[in-house]
Protein backbone atom coordinates (compact mmCIF):
# COMPACT_ATOMS: atom_id res chain seq x y z
CA UNK A 1 0.00 0.00 0.00
CA UNK A 2 2.64 2.32 1.05
CA UNK A 3 4.77 1.31 -1.52
CA UNK A 4 2.24 1.90 -4.52
CA UNK A 5 1.52 5.35 -3.05
CA UNK A 6 5.34 6.01 -3.29
CA UNK A 7 5.78 5.05 -6.96
CA UNK A 8 1.86 6.99 -8.28
CA UNK A 9 3.66 9.93 -6.11
CA UNK A 10 6.70 9.25 -7.65
CA UNK A 11 5.19 9.42 -11.09
CA UNK A 12 3.13 12.23 -10.28
CA UNK A 13 6.22 14.12 -9.68
CA UNK A 14 8.01 12.69 -12.51
CA UNK A 15 5.27 13.82 -15.47
CA UNK A 16 4.68 17.44 -13.69
CA UNK A 17 8.35 17.92 -13.68
CA UNK A 18 8.72 16.92 -17.63
CA UNK A 19 5.47 19.01 -17.73
CA UNK A 20 7.50 22.15 -16.14
CA UNK A 21 10.36 21.34 -18.48
CA UNK A 22 8.25 21.45 -21.78
CA UNK A 23 6.23 24.31 -20.83
CA UNK A 24 9.96 26.37 -20.55
CA UNK A 25 11.15 24.57 -23.84
CA UNK A 26 7.90 26.47 -25.35
CA UNK A 27 8.17 29.61 -23.56
CA UNK A 28 12.22 29.82 -24.86
CA UNK A 29 10.56 29.45 -28.62
CA UNK A 30 7.97 31.59 -27.88
CA UNK A 31 9.75 35.17 -28.65
CA UNK A 32 10.97 33.75 -31.86
CA UNK A 33 7.42 32.66 -32.68
CA UNK A 34 6.16 35.35 -32.18
CA UNK A 35 7.72 37.86 -33.59
CA UNK A 36 9.36 36.46 -36.44
CA UNK A 37 6.73 33.90 -37.73
CA UNK A 38 3.80 35.90 -36.52
CA UNK A 39 1.44 34.24 -39.17
CA UNK A 40 1.65 31.12 -38.12
CA UNK A 41 0.59 32.33 -34.35
CA UNK A 42 -2.24 33.92 -36.24
CA UNK A 43 -2.94 30.98 -38.14
CA UNK A 44 -3.67 29.29 -34.82
CA UNK A 45 -5.62 31.88 -33.12
CA UNK A 46 -8.09 31.29 -36.13
CA UNK A 47 -8.11 27.52 -35.53
CA UNK A 48 -8.58 27.42 -31.98
CA UNK A 49 -10.12 30.54 -31.39
CA UNK A 50 -12.82 31.92 -34.25
CA UNK A 51 -13.45 28.27 -35.06
CA UNK A 52 -14.70 27.63 -31.00
CA UNK A 53 -16.93 31.30 -31.61
CA UNK A 54 -20.16 29.78 -31.86
CA UNK A 55 -19.96 27.05 -29.52
CA UNK A 56 -18.85 30.17 -27.13
CA UNK A 57 -21.27 32.53 -28.00
CA UNK A 58 -23.95 29.67 -27.65
CA UNK A 59 -23.34 28.35 -24.52
CA UNK A 60 -22.66 31.83 -23.47
CA UNK A 61 -25.68 32.94 -24.54
CA UNK A 62 -27.37 30.60 -22.34
CA UNK A 63 -25.39 29.98 -19.13
CA UNK A 64 -26.46 34.20 -18.66
CA UNK A 65 -30.11 33.13 -19.54
CA UNK A 66 -30.50 30.82 -16.79
CA UNK A 67 -28.08 32.89 -14.81
CA UNK A 68 -31.04 35.65 -15.26
CA UNK A 69 -33.69 32.99 -14.71
CA UNK A 70 -32.43 31.98 -11.23
CA UNK A 71 -31.20 35.25 -10.12
CA UNK A 72 -34.93 36.88 -10.58
CA UNK A 73 -37.00 33.61 -9.37
CA UNK A 74 -34.29 33.50 -6.15
CA UNK A 75 -33.32 37.30 -5.91
CA UNK A 76 -37.35 37.98 -6.07
CA UNK A 77 -37.69 36.00 -2.38
CA UNK A 78 -36.10 39.30 -1.08
CA UNK A 79 -37.30 41.83 -3.24
CA UNK A 80 -33.62 42.14 -4.82
CA UNK A 81 -34.75 41.48 -8.22
CA UNK A 82 -33.24 44.84 -9.27
CA UNK A 83 -29.56 43.01 -8.34
CA UNK A 84 -29.74 40.19 -11.31
CA UNK A 85 -27.85 42.35 -13.37
CA UNK A 86 -24.73 42.80 -10.38
CA UNK A 87 -25.43 38.75 -9.49
CA UNK A 88 -24.74 37.89 -13.50
CA UNK A 89 -22.10 40.06 -14.13
CA UNK A 90 -20.37 38.93 -10.73
CA UNK A 91 -20.31 34.92 -11.54
CA UNK A 92 -19.85 35.22 -15.06
CA UNK A 93 -17.01 37.58 -14.77
CA UNK A 94 -15.08 36.06 -11.84
CA UNK A 95 -16.46 32.22 -12.31
CA UNK A 96 -18.26 30.38 -14.87
CA UNK A 97 -16.87 32.89 -17.72
CA UNK A 98 -13.18 31.70 -17.49
CA UNK A 99 -14.17 28.30 -16.18
CA UNK A 100 -16.39 27.22 -18.66
CA UNK A 101 -14.62 28.56 -21.55
CA UNK A 102 -11.92 26.90 -20.01
CA UNK A 103 -13.74 23.61 -20.12
CA UNK A 104 -15.07 24.38 -23.71
CA UNK A 105 -12.11 25.11 -25.04
CA UNK A 106 -10.61 21.86 -23.95
CA UNK A 107 -13.32 20.09 -25.57
CA UNK A 108 -13.48 22.11 -28.84
CA UNK A 109 -10.05 23.23 -29.60
CA UNK A 110 -7.83 20.96 -26.77
CA UNK A 111 -9.03 17.76 -28.44
CA UNK A 112 -8.49 19.50 -32.03
CA UNK A 113 -4.54 20.14 -31.21
CA UNK A 114 -3.88 17.32 -29.24
CA UNK A 115 -5.01 14.47 -31.72
CA UNK A 116 -3.99 16.90 -34.86
CA UNK A 117 -0.29 16.62 -32.92
CA UNK A 118 -0.53 13.14 -32.60
CA UNK A 119 -1.56 12.06 -35.68
CA UNK A 120 1.77 14.25 -37.00
CA UNK A 121 3.55 12.18 -35.46
CA UNK A 122 2.09 9.01 -35.98
CA UNK A 123 2.35 9.84 -39.49
CA UNK A 124 5.92 10.85 -39.62
CA UNK A 125 5.41 14.54 -39.80
CA UNK A 126 7.10 15.37 -37.14
CA UNK A 127 10.36 13.22 -37.56
CA UNK A 128 9.84 14.35 -41.61
CA UNK A 129 10.21 17.98 -40.48
CA UNK A 130 13.13 17.36 -37.99
CA UNK A 131 14.44 15.64 -41.42
CA UNK A 132 13.98 18.90 -43.15
CA UNK A 133 16.23 20.59 -40.42
CA UNK A 134 13.30 21.96 -39.37
CA UNK A 135 12.73 21.74 -35.72
CA UNK A 136 8.81 20.56 -34.65
CA UNK A 137 8.60 22.20 -31.31
CA UNK A 138 8.81 25.70 -32.89
CA UNK A 139 7.17 25.04 -35.81
CA UNK A 140 4.49 23.25 -34.59
CA UNK A 141 4.19 23.15 -31.27
CA UNK A 142 4.90 26.61 -30.18
CA UNK A 143 2.44 28.19 -32.57
CA UNK A 144 -0.51 26.20 -31.34
CA UNK A 145 0.44 26.68 -27.92
CA UNK A 146 0.88 30.34 -28.38
CA UNK A 147 -2.24 30.50 -30.41
CA UNK A 148 -4.54 28.50 -27.88
CA UNK A 149 -2.93 30.81 -24.91
CA UNK A 150 -4.18 34.20 -27.02
CA UNK A 151 -7.35 32.43 -27.71
CA UNK A 152 -8.59 31.85 -24.02
CA UNK A 153 -8.84 34.95 -22.57
CA UNK A 154 -10.38 36.51 -25.83
CA UNK A 155 -13.06 34.13 -26.12
CA UNK A 156 -13.58 34.21 -22.34
CA UNK A 157 -14.39 37.73 -22.98
CA UNK A 158 -16.60 36.77 -25.63
CA UNK A 159 -18.35 34.64 -23.44
CA UNK A 160 -18.65 37.01 -21.04
CA UNK A 161 -20.20 39.68 -22.90
CA UNK A 162 -22.59 37.40 -24.97
CA UNK A 163 -23.52 36.19 -21.18
CA UNK A 164 -24.72 39.48 -20.31
CA UNK A 165 -26.81 39.99 -23.03
CA UNK A 166 -28.66 36.57 -22.37
CA UNK A 167 -29.33 37.37 -19.05
CA UNK A 168 -30.46 41.00 -20.20
CA UNK A 169 -32.31 39.42 -22.49
CA UNK A 170 -34.01 36.88 -19.98
CA UNK A 171 -34.51 39.31 -16.74
CA UNK A 172 -35.29 42.22 -19.01
CA UNK A 173 -37.06 40.61 -22.05
CA UNK A 174 -39.19 37.94 -20.25
CA UNK A 175 -39.01 38.71 -16.65
CA UNK A 176 -39.65 42.79 -16.63
CA UNK A 177 -36.79 43.84 -14.30
CA UNK A 178 -36.33 47.00 -15.18
CA UNK A 179 -33.29 47.90 -18.05
CA UNK A 180 -32.14 51.09 -16.29
CA UNK A 181 -31.78 49.08 -12.74
CA UNK A 182 -30.22 46.07 -14.58
CA UNK A 183 -27.35 47.97 -15.76
CA UNK A 184 -27.04 50.55 -13.20
CA UNK A 185 -26.73 48.75 -10.30
CA UNK A 186 -24.57 46.21 -12.17
CA UNK A 187 -22.11 49.46 -13.02
CA UNK A 188 -22.36 50.55 -9.36
CA UNK A 189 -20.79 47.17 -7.76
CA UNK A 190 -18.60 45.20 -10.38
CA UNK A 191 -14.86 47.16 -10.36
CA UNK A 192 -12.35 46.66 -12.18
CA UNK A 193 -11.01 44.25 -9.66
CA UNK A 194 -13.41 41.69 -10.44
CA UNK A 195 -12.63 41.66 -13.87
CA UNK A 196 -9.04 41.62 -13.15
CA UNK A 197 -9.84 38.29 -11.32
CA UNK A 198 -11.72 37.18 -14.53
CA UNK A 199 -8.58 37.69 -16.77
CA UNK A 200 -5.93 36.10 -14.48
CA UNK A 201 -7.83 33.26 -14.59
CA UNK A 202 -8.94 33.53 -17.78
CA UNK A 203 -4.99 33.83 -18.63
CA UNK A 204 -4.04 30.80 -16.54
CA UNK A 205 -6.65 28.52 -17.96
CA UNK A 206 -5.73 29.31 -21.38
CA UNK A 207 -1.65 28.56 -20.56
CA UNK A 208 -2.70 25.37 -18.79
CA UNK A 209 -5.15 23.99 -21.71
CA UNK A 210 -2.96 24.62 -24.40
CA UNK A 211 -0.17 23.49 -22.46
CA UNK A 212 -1.63 20.16 -21.64
CA UNK A 213 -3.28 19.79 -25.26
CA UNK A 214 0.02 20.33 -27.18
CA UNK A 215 1.96 18.16 -24.52
CA UNK A 216 -0.34 14.97 -24.44
CA UNK A 217 -0.06 15.00 -27.90
CA UNK A 218 3.33 15.34 -28.71
CA UNK A 219 4.00 12.36 -25.85
CA UNK A 220 0.76 10.64 -27.44
CA UNK A 221 1.54 6.39 -28.44
CA UNK A 222 1.59 6.73 -32.19
CA UNK A 223 -1.24 4.38 -32.97
CA UNK A 224 -4.37 5.09 -33.52
CA UNK A 225 -4.99 3.71 -30.00
CA UNK A 226 -2.55 6.36 -28.77
CA UNK A 227 -3.43 8.78 -30.17
CA UNK A 228 -7.57 8.47 -29.54
CA UNK A 229 -5.84 8.32 -25.39
CA UNK A 230 -3.81 11.39 -25.65
CA UNK A 231 -7.11 13.27 -26.78
CA UNK A 232 -9.54 12.09 -24.17
CA UNK A 233 -6.34 12.25 -21.42
CA UNK A 234 -5.80 16.18 -22.23
CA UNK A 235 -9.27 16.89 -22.03
CA UNK A 236 -9.87 14.81 -18.45
CA UNK A 237 -6.55 16.29 -17.38
CA UNK A 238 -7.21 20.16 -18.11
CA UNK A 239 -10.46 19.68 -16.61
CA UNK A 240 -9.02 18.78 -13.56
CA UNK A 241 -6.04 21.58 -13.47
CA UNK A 242 -8.55 24.39 -14.56
CA UNK A 243 -10.90 23.92 -11.57
CA UNK A 244 -7.45 22.88 -9.34
CA UNK A 245 -6.06 26.35 -10.33
CA UNK A 246 -9.62 28.11 -10.20
CA UNK A 247 -9.65 27.29 -6.76
CA UNK A 248 -6.09 28.08 -5.76
CA UNK A 249 -6.31 32.17 -7.98
CA UNK A 250 -10.02 32.47 -6.30
CA UNK A 251 -8.26 31.76 -2.72
CA UNK A 252 -5.72 34.25 -3.34
CA UNK A 253 -7.96 36.86 -4.88
CA UNK A 254 -10.16 36.94 -1.81
CA UNK B 1 38.66 19.96 -44.82
CA UNK B 2 40.32 17.58 -46.90
CA UNK B 3 40.08 15.66 -49.95
CA UNK B 4 36.65 14.37 -49.44
CA UNK B 5 37.09 10.24 -48.60
CA UNK B 6 35.55 7.63 -50.74
CA UNK B 7 32.72 6.62 -48.50
CA UNK B 8 29.95 9.25 -47.92
CA UNK B 9 28.74 6.85 -44.51
CA UNK B 10 31.29 5.30 -42.63
CA UNK B 11 29.47 3.14 -39.66
CA UNK B 12 32.01 0.71 -37.49
CA UNK B 13 31.49 -1.35 -34.62
CA UNK B 14 27.82 0.02 -33.95
CA UNK B 15 25.90 -1.32 -30.71
CA UNK B 16 22.21 -0.27 -30.89
CA UNK B 17 19.94 -1.95 -27.84
CA UNK B 18 15.89 -1.32 -27.90
CA UNK B 19 14.89 -2.13 -24.45
CA UNK B 20 16.27 -5.65 -24.00
CA UNK B 21 16.31 -6.12 -27.52
CA UNK B 22 19.91 -6.11 -29.23
CA UNK B 23 19.31 -4.31 -32.62
CA UNK B 24 22.93 -4.05 -34.03
CA UNK B 25 26.29 -6.10 -32.53
CA UNK B 26 28.98 -4.73 -33.79
CA UNK B 27 27.47 -3.24 -37.39
CA UNK B 28 29.71 -2.14 -39.97
CA UNK B 29 29.13 -0.95 -43.23
CA UNK B 30 30.57 1.68 -45.88
CA UNK B 31 28.69 3.53 -48.31
CA UNK B 32 30.55 4.51 -51.47
CA UNK B 33 29.86 8.21 -52.83
CA UNK B 34 27.88 8.55 -56.01
CA UNK B 35 26.26 5.33 -55.92
CA UNK B 36 23.08 3.82 -54.99
CA UNK B 37 23.52 1.73 -52.00
CA UNK B 38 20.71 -1.09 -50.92
CA UNK B 39 20.05 -2.16 -47.01
CA UNK B 40 18.27 -5.10 -47.04
CA UNK B 41 17.57 -7.99 -44.32
CA UNK B 42 14.36 -9.31 -43.01
CA UNK B 43 11.76 -7.72 -41.56
CA UNK B 44 12.05 -6.33 -37.97
CA UNK B 45 16.12 -6.73 -38.22
CA UNK B 46 16.44 -2.54 -37.67
CA UNK B 47 16.80 -1.46 -41.57
CA UNK B 48 14.64 1.80 -40.73
CA UNK B 49 16.39 2.05 -37.33
CA UNK B 50 19.85 2.55 -38.85
CA UNK B 51 18.93 4.98 -40.83
CA UNK B 52 17.55 6.79 -38.33
CA UNK B 53 20.79 6.01 -36.86
CA UNK B 54 22.94 7.09 -39.15
CA UNK B 55 20.58 11.11 -39.33
CA UNK B 56 20.84 11.12 -35.86
CA UNK B 57 17.40 10.66 -35.06
CA UNK B 58 18.37 7.87 -32.56
CA UNK B 59 21.64 7.77 -30.99
CA UNK B 60 23.61 4.47 -30.77
CA UNK B 61 24.38 3.54 -27.44
CA UNK B 62 28.33 2.39 -29.16
CA UNK B 63 30.27 3.42 -32.42
CA UNK B 64 30.75 5.55 -34.59
CA UNK B 65 28.72 7.21 -37.62
CA UNK B 66 30.75 8.84 -40.24
CA UNK B 67 28.77 11.28 -42.94
CA UNK B 68 30.61 12.63 -45.61
CA UNK B 69 33.33 12.71 -43.19
CA UNK B 70 31.71 14.58 -39.72
CA UNK B 71 31.16 12.43 -36.76
CA UNK B 72 27.89 13.33 -36.10
CA UNK B 73 27.70 12.34 -32.46
CA UNK B 74 29.68 14.99 -31.68
CA UNK B 75 27.42 17.65 -33.82
CA UNK B 76 25.25 20.11 -32.11
CA UNK B 77 22.13 20.91 -32.82
CA UNK B 78 22.23 24.30 -35.21
CA UNK B 79 25.18 21.53 -37.20
CA UNK B 80 23.50 18.87 -37.56
CA UNK B 81 20.51 20.61 -38.75
CA UNK B 82 23.34 22.38 -41.26
CA UNK B 83 24.39 18.67 -41.84
CA UNK B 84 20.24 17.77 -42.55
CA UNK B 85 19.65 20.08 -44.92
CA UNK B 86 21.84 18.40 -47.58
CA UNK B 87 20.15 15.18 -46.68
CA UNK B 88 16.87 14.24 -48.41
CA UNK B 89 14.71 11.70 -46.61
CA UNK B 90 12.09 9.84 -48.25
CA UNK B 91 9.57 8.27 -45.33
CA UNK B 92 7.97 4.99 -46.20
CA UNK B 93 4.54 6.39 -46.45
CA UNK B 94 5.80 9.65 -47.52
CA UNK B 95 5.11 12.53 -44.47
CA UNK B 96 3.67 14.81 -46.15
CA UNK B 97 2.41 17.36 -44.01
CA UNK B 98 -1.35 16.94 -44.19
CA UNK B 99 -2.36 20.65 -43.46
CA UNK B 100 -0.41 21.78 -46.61
CA UNK B 101 -0.96 21.16 -50.36
CA UNK B 102 1.80 19.46 -52.63
CA UNK B 103 2.98 22.36 -53.83
CA UNK B 104 3.37 24.32 -50.32
CA UNK B 105 4.76 20.76 -49.00
CA UNK B 106 7.37 20.63 -51.89
CA UNK B 107 8.17 24.28 -50.73
CA UNK B 108 8.16 23.77 -47.13
CA UNK B 109 12.09 23.55 -46.78
CA UNK B 110 12.90 26.37 -49.15
CA UNK B 111 10.58 28.75 -46.91
CA UNK B 112 12.07 27.03 -43.89
CA UNK B 113 15.65 27.49 -45.12
CA UNK B 114 16.11 30.21 -47.54
CA UNK B 115 15.42 33.61 -48.34
CA UNK B 116 14.19 33.05 -52.22
CA UNK B 117 11.69 35.42 -53.80
CA UNK B 118 8.40 33.72 -54.21
CA UNK B 119 8.66 33.34 -58.00
CA UNK B 120 12.00 31.45 -57.29
CA UNK B 121 10.50 29.14 -54.84
CA UNK B 122 7.45 28.82 -57.87
CA UNK B 123 10.33 28.26 -59.95
CA UNK B 124 11.84 25.38 -58.16
CA UNK B 125 9.23 23.55 -57.12
CA UNK B 126 7.56 22.99 -60.28
CA UNK B 127 10.68 22.04 -61.62
CA UNK B 128 10.82 19.16 -58.90
CA UNK B 129 7.28 18.61 -59.53
CA UNK B 130 7.85 17.79 -63.36
CA UNK B 131 10.84 15.84 -62.57
CA UNK B 132 8.61 13.28 -60.65
CA UNK B 133 5.63 14.02 -63.08
CA UNK B 134 3.19 15.49 -60.77
CA UNK B 135 3.30 19.46 -61.84
CA UNK B 136 -0.47 18.83 -62.21
CA UNK B 137 -0.97 17.71 -58.94
CA UNK B 138 0.54 20.99 -57.41
CA UNK B 139 -2.49 22.33 -56.02
CA UNK B 140 -4.18 18.57 -54.74
CA UNK B 141 -4.05 18.01 -51.17
CA UNK B 142 -1.82 14.91 -49.61
CA UNK B 143 -5.43 12.98 -48.61
CA UNK B 144 -6.34 13.25 -52.55
CA UNK B 145 -3.28 12.03 -53.71
CA UNK B 146 -2.32 7.92 -54.01
CA UNK B 147 0.37 6.15 -52.33
CA UNK B 148 2.20 6.14 -55.57
CA UNK B 149 1.84 9.95 -55.99
CA UNK B 150 2.60 10.84 -52.34
CA UNK B 151 5.76 9.21 -52.65
CA UNK B 152 6.65 10.57 -55.89
CA UNK B 153 6.09 14.25 -53.65
CA UNK B 154 7.84 13.10 -50.77
CA UNK B 155 10.46 12.60 -53.23
CA UNK B 156 10.47 16.20 -55.39
CA UNK B 157 10.26 17.42 -51.71
CA UNK B 158 13.48 15.54 -50.54
CA UNK B 159 15.49 16.94 -53.31
CA UNK B 160 14.20 20.11 -53.24
CA UNK B 161 17.19 21.66 -51.05
CA UNK B 162 19.79 19.39 -54.18
CA UNK B 163 20.66 17.41 -51.16
CA UNK B 164 23.93 15.01 -51.49
CA UNK B 165 22.61 12.33 -50.09
CA UNK B 166 19.08 10.91 -50.46
CA UNK B 167 17.94 8.53 -48.25
CA UNK B 168 14.78 6.34 -49.05
CA UNK B 169 12.72 4.29 -46.36
CA UNK B 170 11.19 1.54 -48.10
CA UNK B 171 10.54 3.25 -51.26
CA UNK B 172 8.58 0.08 -52.78
CA UNK B 173 6.44 -0.85 -50.35
CA UNK B 174 2.65 -1.15 -51.04
CA UNK B 175 2.82 0.34 -54.62
CA UNK B 176 1.65 -1.13 -58.07
CA UNK B 177 4.35 -2.56 -60.88
CA UNK B 178 3.64 0.59 -62.61
CA UNK B 179 3.88 3.10 -59.79
CA UNK B 180 7.22 1.11 -58.80
CA UNK B 181 8.85 1.22 -61.90
CA UNK B 182 8.14 4.24 -61.92
CA UNK B 183 10.09 5.27 -58.78
CA UNK B 184 12.93 2.41 -59.36
CA UNK B 185 13.28 4.66 -62.72
CA UNK B 186 13.28 8.12 -60.51
CA UNK B 187 15.93 7.07 -57.76
CA UNK B 188 18.15 5.84 -60.97
CA UNK B 189 17.80 9.12 -62.88
CA UNK B 190 18.35 11.48 -59.72
CA UNK B 191 21.25 9.46 -58.40
CA UNK B 192 23.04 9.41 -62.00
CA UNK B 193 22.05 13.47 -63.45
CA UNK B 194 22.07 14.77 -59.88
CA UNK B 195 25.71 12.95 -59.10
CA UNK B 196 24.66 12.48 -55.39
CA UNK B 197 24.38 9.18 -53.29
CA UNK B 198 21.67 7.32 -52.40
CA UNK B 199 20.50 4.52 -49.97
CA UNK B 200 18.07 2.40 -50.20
CA UNK B 201 16.20 0.36 -47.44
CA UNK B 202 14.61 -2.71 -49.02
CA UNK B 203 13.42 -6.10 -48.62
CA UNK B 204 11.86 -6.02 -52.25
CA UNK B 205 14.59 -7.75 -53.85
CA UNK B 206 13.80 -7.93 -57.24
CA UNK B 207 13.65 -3.89 -57.45
CA UNK B 208 16.92 -3.72 -55.28
CA UNK B 209 18.49 -5.89 -57.94
CA UNK B 210 17.52 -3.39 -60.97
CA UNK B 211 18.73 -0.27 -59.00
CA UNK B 212 21.36 -0.77 -56.73
CA UNK B 213 24.95 -0.60 -57.68
CA UNK B 214 25.75 -1.94 -53.86
CA UNK B 215 24.37 -4.16 -50.97
CA UNK B 216 24.50 -4.78 -47.98
CA UNK B 217 22.01 -7.66 -46.43
CA UNK B 218 21.54 -7.30 -42.29
CA UNK B 219 20.82 -9.99 -40.01
CA UNK B 220 21.52 -10.53 -36.49
CA UNK B 221 22.35 -7.89 -35.59
CA UNK B 222 25.53 -7.69 -38.50
CA UNK B 223 26.13 -7.39 -41.98
CA UNK B 224 26.14 -10.80 -43.10
CA UNK B 225 26.85 -10.39 -46.88
CA UNK B 226 27.91 -7.62 -49.06
CA UNK B 227 28.51 -7.13 -53.20
CA UNK B 228 26.52 -6.26 -56.06
CA UNK B 229 23.00 -7.60 -56.31
CA UNK B 230 24.27 -10.77 -58.53
CA UNK B 231 27.23 -11.51 -56.37
CA UNK B 232 24.53 -11.82 -53.31
CA UNK B 233 22.27 -13.93 -55.66
CA UNK B 234 25.19 -16.24 -56.44
CA UNK B 235 26.58 -16.52 -52.86
CA UNK B 236 27.10 -19.93 -51.57
CA UNK B 237 26.03 -18.39 -47.70
CA UNK B 238 22.30 -20.30 -46.83
CA UNK B 239 21.05 -17.43 -45.40
CA UNK B 240 21.76 -15.46 -48.46
CA UNK B 241 20.20 -17.78 -50.50
CA UNK B 242 16.78 -17.77 -48.49
CA UNK B 243 16.32 -14.43 -48.56
CA UNK B 244 17.38 -13.59 -52.12
CA UNK B 245 15.46 -15.89 -53.39
CA UNK B 246 12.51 -15.99 -51.00
CA UNK B 247 12.41 -19.50 -49.69
CA UNK B 248 10.23 -20.51 -46.41
CA UNK B 249 13.14 -22.73 -45.20
CA UNK B 250 16.23 -21.86 -44.48
CA UNK B 251 18.53 -20.33 -41.73
CA UNK B 252 15.31 -18.08 -40.82
CA UNK B 253 12.72 -20.05 -39.33
CA UNK B 254 8.93 -20.04 -40.85
CA UNK B 255 8.21 -20.97 -36.89
CA UNK B 256 8.41 -17.99 -34.15
CA UNK B 257 10.38 -19.89 -31.66
CA UNK B 258 7.51 -21.34 -29.43
CA UNK B 259 7.44 -24.43 -27.04
CA UNK B 260 6.93 -28.13 -28.01
CA UNK B 261 3.75 -28.03 -30.81
CA UNK B 262 2.73 -31.64 -29.32
CA UNK B 263 3.01 -30.49 -26.00
CA UNK B 264 1.14 -27.31 -25.98
CA UNK B 265 -1.42 -28.87 -27.97
CA UNK B 266 -2.11 -31.51 -25.30
CA UNK B 267 -1.91 -29.31 -22.74
CA UNK B 268 0.94 -30.54 -20.84
CA UNK B 269 2.82 -27.26 -19.88
CA UNK B 270 -0.39 -25.74 -18.78
CA UNK B 271 0.04 -27.80 -15.43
Amino acid sequence: MLRELYYIARGFLRTSGALFLFFLRLLRYSPTVLFRRFPLVVHQIHNAGALSLVIIMICGFFVGGVLGLQGVSNLARFNAEDSVGTLTAFSLLKELGPVITALLFAGRAGTALSSEIGLMKATDQLAAMEMMATNPVRRVLVPRFLGGAISMPLLTAVFNMVGLFGAHVVAVGLLQVDAGAFWQQLQANVGSSDVYEGIIKSVVFGIVASLLAVWEGYNAVPTAEGVGRATTRAVVKTAIAVLIFDFMITAVAI
Amino acid sequence: MSKPSENIVEIRDLDYARGPKEIFNGLNINIQRGKITAIMGPSGTGKTTLLRLMTRQLVPDRGHIEVDGIDIARLNQRDLFQLRQRIGMLFQNGALLTDYNVFENVAFPLREHTRLPNRLIRHIVLTKLHAVGLRGAADMTPAELSGGMARRVALARAMVMDPDILIYDEPFVGLDPISMGVIVRLVRKMNDALGISSIIVSHDVQEISTVADCSFLISHGKVVASGSPDELRNTTSDLVRQFMHGMADGPVAFHYSAPDYAEQLLGRDAE
